[in-house]
């Protein structure tokens, strides 16, 4: 295990005081700010965009929630002063190209700002990475998997939602060569539970949990790791597998740590 | 003569009755509210060709969406031998539109085969319905009432082109000496037999259009409205991203209001209630949804909360929605109320705090119904009107308020992370 060393990130207060104006804004979103497991996949993009020597900045203490769960949970009046402020700050630092990790963020961002006066290029940073490493840009020589086998999830806000199907699975091709697909993928990919503010309430009644139906079908694929591309799908495969007790020989992986360990970083 | 002049009759009461259905269904929509503007003709249309004439969402179902695609060609095909048949009855011309020569002996002849197609397949269809035990026939919107809907229905269609062949085969035989188009299945009948069929020409002709007629007027008051509806629902559905959820305007103005003291308060806007409780508050999209669901199942088939033994099943949303307009429209319209809602009457708060907004129904649905945002709006109408959310959720619309995230955590710790 490597020790986390602080990574360099660069802040958009602090650029523009510079008097800079960086191109893409990585936009980290709530869970790449604090959850636990989903910290490391914004730790791996932040040295992927290093490495690439992107011209990029974050908005640190100034990002806020995009409201999401708040619109999907019925509270339209909490989401929308939260856009209302969000795209103040946005608006104030004239960006153009924002960059999402979370599909969540990424689908609100570009479908539902724009009615209230946001207005920008909004990048998810699979197809970002998807074209970085169709124009040559992001060289991958090793393969620190070799011999393993991957299935991919398809996070609905990606997929179904704004169909962005094939980026993710041309990044894990670059590194895997194969994407073992399961039963229900691409548009018919089955939730992983978490969608719909789900992730922060209990699940009403039923005979399983929803994470637990697309974990045994993960399993039932006999592979060594599954991508996704989300950092809920990340938590309910991640307590799948733990509850499943497959840690040891089956990983939840982000798109974006296959390529951070793909290139060494 | 007297044969036109009864039909003639007959077409009136049928476009009476008809008229009569439609002018109660208008009186519905008129109680609703609008609904995203219909925009980018040039896409819908092109959208419809794709959906709606191509059946591409259908055949998402390879097997059983070919069955439902043929049988919806041969239809296309059929109706515009039905109109000869209504053109001939009131102008009493026999075989109107045999002018158009080949195109007329091609319609005609696709009309006759897949009479006998549709036929085959619509028993196929009946009999798995009653045999096999298809899982997304059944649930608790699928009353008995309508599964007698559903198999009356493939009963009209069945003799429907029973009715067709016969007259068919009766015109055949009966113009011994050649005749207008081209009957590839019903000559080959006659040919079999070799008995005289020119007895059934005119029963065939009549129990076929009065069939026509009578299920004509049963599909507004039928789950098979379908027929109808399904097209034009996809002509007008939502081109948007499914994951959209579109912004409440409402909301927007008074958020405006919040953040600057200085906007004006615009009187003149309508003081709506947040969300959705009951019919009233749906859009006439929603409305016309409902009235477009053939209840295949499709979406409640492919629902995470469903397949996992919640109660939500997003049929049901809209199987409701088109129940208790049935019930509150008629009341609605002369002026009365019940002490009843769609919400909590029909369907449960348990049933909508289940859904994942995953879109895999909306993905799934033929003919482009939105389930997630008709559910969203009954939620809307829960947090925002009644402050009736599930706990974990009221903490989290605490933790955005106060820190900018859904968890715990100080907005002065965001870049920890790189830490």
């Amino acid at each position: 295990m490597t020790i986390e060393t602080k990574i360099d990130v660069p802040v958009m207060a602090d650029v523009t005081a510079k008097g800079e104006k960086p191109e893409y804004l990585y936009w980290v979103g709530c869970a790449g700010a604090f959850d636990d497991r989903y910290q490391k996949v914004a730790r791996a993009f932040a040295k992927i965009l290093n490495h690439l020597g992107v011209s990029y900045a974050v908005l640190g203490k100034e990002e806020s929630c995009t409201g999401d769960a708040a619109k999907r949970a019925g509270n339209e009046m909490l989401f929308q002063m939260q856009a209302m402020q969000n795209i103040e700050v946005l608006n104030g630092y004239q960006v153009k190209k924002i960059i999402c990790t979370c599909p969540h963020c990424y689908n609100t961002l570009k479908n539902e700002y724009p009615d209230l006066g946001g207005n920008y290029e909004v990048i998810n940073y699979t197809v970002f990475l998807d074209e970085m490493i169709r124009t040559g840009k992001l060289k991958l020589e090793n393969n620190p998997f070799k011999g393993e086998s991957i299935t991919y999830h398809d996070p609905c806000y990606l997929g179904r939602g704004n169909g962005i199907y094939d980026a993710p699975r041309n990044v894990v091709k670059a590194v895997f060569g194969e994407v073992k697909e399961m039963k229900r993928a691409r548009s018919y990919g089955l939730c992983c539970g978490a969608g719909g503010a789900q992730m922060f309430k209990e699940a009403e009644k039923g005979n399983k949990e929803v994470n637990i139906e697309r974990t045994e079908e993960v399993i039932e694929r006999k592979v060594d790791k599954v991508a996704s591309a989300c950092p809920f799908c990340m938590t309910m495969l991640t307590d799948g597998i733990k509850l499943k007790n497959k840690e040891a020989e089956l990983q939840n992986i982000d798109i974006a740590e296959i390529i951070e360990k793909a290139l060494n970083l | 003569m007297i044969k036109q002049i009864l039909f003639i009759i007959t077409l009136l009461i049928t476009f009476g009755v008809f008229a009569y259905s439609v002018k109660r269904l208008w009186g519905f929509f008129k109680l609703t509210k609008p609904a995203y503007p219909i925009k980018n003709i040039g896409a819908r249309i092109s959208h419809t060709l794709n959906v709606a004439f191509g059946q591409t969402k259908i055949f998402r179902k390879p097997v059983i969406g070919l069955m439902h695609a043929l049988v919806f060609w041969g239809f296309l095909v059929i109706t515009l031998g039905s109109i000869e048949m209504v053109v001939d009855g009131v102008s009493g011309l026999d075989r109107a539109f045999a002018f158009t020569g080949w195109f007329y002996d091609v319609v005609i002849a696709s009309g006759d085969v897949f009479a006998l197609l549709i036929l085959i397949f619509i028993k196929l269809f009946s009999i798995r319905r009653m045999f096999l035990k298809v899982k997304r026939f059944s649930g608790v919107e699928m009353t008995p009432k309508a599964n007698w809907d559903a198999q009356l229905s493939l009963f009209f269609i069945g003799f429907l082109m029973v009715s067709l062949i016969c007259f068919n085969m009766g015109y055949v035989s009966s113009h011994p000496n050649g005749y207008e188009g081209v009957y590839p299945v019903s000559a080959a009948l006659v040919n079999l037999f070799g008995w005289d069929f020119s007895w059934l020409q005119e029963p065939g002709w009549w129990v076929h259009i009065l069939l026509i007629f009578t299920f004509a007027n049963y599909l507004p008051y039928s789950k098979h409205f379908h027929v109808f509806l399904s097209i034009p629902n996809v002509f007008l559905a939502n081109l948007e991203p499914i994951t959209k959820y579109p912004n409440l305007e409402s909301i927007t103005r008074e958020v405006k209001l919040m953040l600057d003291p200085e906007a004006a308060y615009d009187e003149n806007a309508e003081v709506a209630r947040f969300g959705v409780k009951d019919v009233e508050d749906v859009s006439w999209k929603n409305y016309m949804d409902s009235l477009s669901c053939t209840q295949c199942g499709r979406c409640t088939d492919v629902c995470p909360a469903n397949i996992t033994g919640k109660l939500l099943s997003p049929r049901k949303i809209f199987v409701d929605l088109r129940k208790r307009m049935d019930e509150k429209g008629p009341l609605a319209i002369a002026g009365k109320e019940d002490n009843k809602s769609l919400l909590r009457d029909y369907i449960s708060e348990e049933e909508i705090w289940a859904c994942t907004t995953c879109n895999a129904c909306a993905q799934e649905c033929p003919i482009d119904i939105s389930h997630p945002n008709l559910i969203m709006d009954m939620r809307r109408y829960l947090v925002m009107e009644e402050s009736a959310a599930p706990t974990g959720l009221n903490m989290m619309f605490a933790n955005i308020e106060n820190n900018g995230a859904p968890w715990q955590f100080s907005p002065e710790d965001r870049m920890k992370w790189a830490e």
